[in-house]
């Protein structure tokens, strides 16, 4: 995971850890998008466009296992680490920097991907 | 203009003939199907099972209307054919309606043999040959509690199991000494008899029934009078002596008949336009009452139908039969001679201590009559040998002990299939030899027994050699053979079924998801969508009073008790009960839909009023604004007690018997907020004119002069199933105890995700009356574990002392950025 420098304007602290609720996701409204922040059992946390491939579902109201999320409306399985939807199904979710520091959650407003995990996937 | 191809009688014989015109030539004939019955086409052999509830009427259907539909078949059913006028070629059915033929099969079938006895007519007495039959004999079984049964042939043990299985008291009045004598000698009659007995079937030997008795009140048959002076009382009769061909209207249209309608070998009539198959034929002096028979028939007339003029296909040539008996637990092959004539040999084995009887009769080394008792597993290997008429000198020695130990001693890999040649036949029924199904396991890549039976029918009527297809798929396949029953597995991440986990669950109380899941060594720690639900709901369901639910394994809806819209809003249904409201709630409902801006207000199928595209940062403070006008959660979301549906009834209704609004109101009252393993929907009629739709419910009942009727297992939505009757009882007291208990056993019993109407074709109809209506201490029992159960779950959810709003209210409002950006 990218970690902020302090110093660096393009990053800005967007939640604090309690501000998501553990397996379960918050959505950050930007002016352009919705960002579903995903937050593990173990406090990971991450961060993808609150909006599935297939039918626009809200993946920030998906049931969140491990650290995959299925959406609710057709019961996709995305991998949050990746954006990847699980096989056999097939598509990939944008994601977005985000860290961790102490208790706060940083995220990158340059909306670079996160450095990618699987390289079919396109942003 | 295509040639006009009818058939009249939609029974096994003529929709093989049909299937085999179709295969060989699709697109030769217009085809048009009549059946005087008012089902789809079903297999009539199982109406055993559906007799002895092992299988649901719905579960036999062999061609539904989208069968006929996709290949362009037309379909009457309902509909008898009374007249075939040969000169103008024309058949016209019983409403009048004439439809023209080029060529015309005639499938008519066999109807019971109806003993002319005095008082032959009274109510109470029926034959045991189509479906009608069978539903009117499990509705009298409801109430009846002694059944005769007169003829111990396989029909009459058939149906004597099936009653039996029903509760009922049952004696079967048998003509000769032995049962079966057409299949059987004295000492397997004698076997097959003391295994009955046991089961609680009585037995009344070389008795002739000479007349039915009437009731005087009610006018039922009340008894039989047996020739020799007993009599017995019933309040049931059935009749299976034997069957007749139905040849009416062979006969007032001239055709050639004997006891059936005569054919050659081509199966034609003595009408080169009109062919006769199934059990309606006689051919070469014989008709035959099983289906294989037929079966080879409806091939050799479908060959003749599609040939083209100037070829001859090989006819039909007669058949050799074998015969079963469809009794559970009881295994029993019989063919060819009975008993041994002149010059006969028999070989005998028996072994009284494991029930087994083995009988082998030879003549000049070959196999002419076989009879299994107790173990009919190598059936398929000694019928291929009579009907080779293989000399059987060289292996006469171990001839009796089978195909494994003939062929090698133990061969446990292949069983006795291995040693069979390709040309054996494994399914009787259908004609299937086993180098067939070897074939389409090797071509098509089957894998399992639902495959071999799609593509060869092999095992798909009476389901006797199953075990023998499952070896033949075991020794074809090897390691990868898919088990030969299903099992449920929760989901992808374990292998344990849903059954193994609830037990685990059960014994080993106080537990949490993940904990379940490392004990059972789950693949993925926080599993997945699938299985993470039904553990919760089984850890719920064990331990309703301690379980702290775990609403991260809940769907989105039931996590915020409201339903997910495709565009990410959501849906709000309060409860009314019974479908009663009220102008306050009315008005209550409105200021919502006011203040709060919803864009759409509808009335539900569930007779009920959602309200649709609620944003879900307001979802709290539309349920506090229902909660303070007296409105809880609908459980729309859930799966859960859903609605209960109701008619006006006896309050109103100038038919109402009961007061079904009250009692449905009551129901909902007592049944709202109970977890299921799926949804639960119940409906309260007031009569049997059932307004209220009770028969597609979960649960539905039905009010009658005497009381009110239960019903169980219905479903209105992807696979309609109608309801069966679970009991009757007299006050809404009692249904309301009988609806506890039984929702507590599905409660207990299903798998997560399935239907009562899935479960009960699971379990049997006879499961649940044995738990809730037989046994009353064990209905008490389910009923106090139900209501313990509810003490906790009928908190409304939406409350803001008990909801998920007042626990955790960041899960309802979303988070701004700090600082305006684009991403
Ligand atoms: C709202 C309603 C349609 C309507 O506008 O009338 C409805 C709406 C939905 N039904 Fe239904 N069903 C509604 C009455 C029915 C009925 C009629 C009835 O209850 O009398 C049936 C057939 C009866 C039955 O269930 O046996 C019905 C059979 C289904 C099925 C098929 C169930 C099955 O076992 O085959 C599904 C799918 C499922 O549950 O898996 C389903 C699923 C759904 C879902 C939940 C689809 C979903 O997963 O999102 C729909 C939710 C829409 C929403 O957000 O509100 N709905 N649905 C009805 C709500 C009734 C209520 O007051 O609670
Ligand atoms: C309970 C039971 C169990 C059985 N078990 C076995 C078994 O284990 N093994 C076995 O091999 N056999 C068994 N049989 C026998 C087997 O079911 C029959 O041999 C087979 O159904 C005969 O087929 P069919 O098509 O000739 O006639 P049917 O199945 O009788 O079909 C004829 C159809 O034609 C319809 N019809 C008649 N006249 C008209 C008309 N004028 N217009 C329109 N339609 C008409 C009838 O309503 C009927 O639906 C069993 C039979 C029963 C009743
Ligand atoms: S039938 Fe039910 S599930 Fe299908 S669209 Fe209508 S409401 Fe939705
Ligand atoms: S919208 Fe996500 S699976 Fe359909």
């Amino acid at each position: 995971m990218l970690l902020p420098s302090p110093g660096e304007a393009t990053w800005i602290a967007v939640a604090k850890l309690d501000d998501i609720p553990v397996r379960a996701a918050r959505v950050l409204h930007t002016e352009t998008h919705r960002i579903a922040l995903f937050r593990t059992s173990n406090d990971e946390i991450f961060a993808l466009e609150d909006r599935c491939p297939h039918r626009n579902g809200p993946l920030s109201e998906g049931l969140v296992h491990g650290d995959q999320v299925t959406c609710p409306l057709h019961q996709m399985v995305f991998e949050l680490r990746s954006g990847q939807a699980v096989y056999p199904d097939e598509g990939c979710v944008k994601r977005f920097a985000v860290a961790l520091r102490d208790d706060t959650v940083w995220l990158d407003t340059t909306a670079q991907p996160a450095p990618a995990v699987a390289t079919a996937c396109r942003v | 203009m295509k040639e006009q191809l009818l058939l009249i009688g939609n029974g096994p014989a003529g929709m093989r003939c049909v299937e085999e015109v179709l295969k060989r030539a699709p697109t030769r004939y217009q085809i048009t199907v009549f059946g005087a019955e008012r089902h789809a086409p079903y297999n009539r052999i199982l109406l055993s099972p559906v007799l002895a509830e092992e299988k649901a009427p719905s579960a036999i259907t062999t061609h539904d209307d989208a069968w006929f539909e996709e290949r362009g078949v037309t379909h009457y059913k309902g509909t008898r054919i009374v007249a075939v006028d040969r000169h103008a070629k024309i058949v016209t059915s019983a409403d009048g309606r004439r439809f023209p033929y080029d060529r015309l099969i005639l499938a008519t079938g066999s109807r019971p043999f109806m003993l002319p006895l005095p008082n032959q007519d009274l109510p109470g007495i029926y034959g045991f040959r189509d479906l009608d039959d069978v539903a009117a004999l499990a509705d009298e079984a409801q109430y009846a509690e002694h059944a005769v049964v007169i003829g111990g042939g396989l029909l009459g043990l058939e149906a004597a199991a099936g009653l039996r299985r029903r509760g009922l008291a049952v004696t079967v009045v048998h003509l000769c000494d032995t049962l079966m004598e057409q299949q059987l000698d004295a000492q397997a009659g004698a076997m097959l008899r003391s295994v009955l007995e046991q089961r609680g079937i009585q037995f009344e030997m070389e008795a002739r029934t000479c007349a039915y008795v009437k009731d005087e009140p009610s006018g039922r048959v009340a008894a039989i009078q047996l020739a020799h002076g007993r009599r017995i009382r019933c309040d049931l009769v059935v009749v299976a002596v034997g069957i007749r061909p139905v040849i009416d209207l062979a006969k007032t249209a001239t055709l050639d008949h004997g006891r059936g309608i005569r054919v050659d070998d081509h199966m034609r009539t003595s009408d080169p336009a009109v062919y006769a198959v199934g059990e309606c034929a006689e051919h070469r002096g014989r008709c035959y009452g099983l289906v294989a028979p037929l079966f080879e028939m409806a091939t050799a007339c479908a060959a003749h139908l599609t040939a083209s003029p100037t070829q001859t296909p090989a006819g039909y040539a007669g058949s050799l039969v074998s015969a079963r008996l469809k009794v559970s637990g009881v295994d029993l092959f019989s063919t060819g001679r009975v008993q041994p004539e002149a010059d006969d040999e028999v070989i005998s084995l028996t072994d009284a201590t494991l029930g087994v009887y083995k009988k082998l009769i030879i003549n000049n080394h070959r196999i002419v009559g076989v009879l299994l008792y107790g173990d009919a597993f190598d059936a398929a290997w000694y019928f291929a040998k009579f009907a080779a008429g293989e000399s059987i000198e060289s292996i006469r020695d171990q001839l009796i002990f089978g195909a494994s130990f003939v062929d090698g001693g133990a061969d446990v890999a292949g069983g006795a299939v291995a040693a069979l040649p390709d040309d054996a036949e494994i399914c009787g029924c259908n004609g299937v030899c086993k180098g067939a199904i070897l074939n389409s396991i090797a071509t098509k890549g089957l894998t399992d027994l639902a495959g071999v039976r799609a593509h060869t029918k092999a095992s798909a009527s009476c389901g006797g050699c199953t075990p023998l297809v499952e070896q033949l798929l075991a020794s074809a396949l090897g390691p990868q053979a898919a088990p030969p029953r299903k099992t449920h597995t929760v989901c992808g991440c374990s292998d344990h079924d849903h059954a193994a986990v609830r037990a685990f669950i059960r014994e080993n109380a106080g537990l949490t998801i993940n904990q379940v899941m490392a004990a059972l060594q789950w693949r993925n720690a926080e599993g997945c969508a699938k299985c993470r639900p039904a553990l919760n709901y089984y850890l719920l369901c064990a331990a309703p009073a301690d379980y702290v639910d775990d609403g991260d394994a809940r769907f989105v809806n039931e996590r915020v008790h409201a339903n997910i819209q495709k565009d990410g809003t959501f849906s709000v249904v309060p409860r009314m009960f019974g479908g009663m409201t009220s102008a306050d709630q009315l008005r209550a409902i409105a200021d919502v839909v006011d203040k709060f801006a919803i864009p759409a207000v509808k009335v539900t199928g569930g007779q009920r009023i959602d309200l649709l595209g609620v944003q879900k940062a307001d979802l709290p403070d539309v349920w506090a604004d229902l909660n303070a006008a007296g409105m809880v959660s609908g459980h729309a979301y859930g799966k859960a007690v859903r609605t209960v549906k109701t008619c006006v009834g006896a309050e109103w209704c100038r038919f109402g018997v009961g007061d079904s609004t009250a009692l449905g109101i009551r129901l909902e009252e007592e049944l709202w907020g109970s977890w299921t393993p799926h949804k639960v929907k119940l409906a309260v009629s007031g009569c049997p004119r059932n307004c209220a739709e009770a028969t597609i419910k979960d649960i539905g009942v039905i009010a009658v002069e005497s009381g009110w009727e239960i019903h169980i297992g219905g479903n209105g939505g992807t696979k309609v199933r109608v309801t069966e009757l679970l009991t009757k009882v007299k006050s809404a007291d009692e249904a309301s105890l009988i609806v506890r208990a039984f929702l507590q056993l599905y409660r207990e019993d299903a798998y997560y995700g399935e239907r009562t109407a899935a479960w009960l074709e699971r379990v049997g109809l006879a499961h649940a009356k044995s738990q809730v209506i037989e046994d009353a201490a064990e209905r008490d029992r389910l009923a106090a574990r139900f209501d313990k159960a509810q003490v906790r779950a009928h908190e409304d959810p939406w409350s803001r002392d008990a909801g998920l709003p007042a626990k955790q209210p960041q899960r309802f409002t979303d988070l701004k950025a700090p600082v305006p950006f684009p991403v």
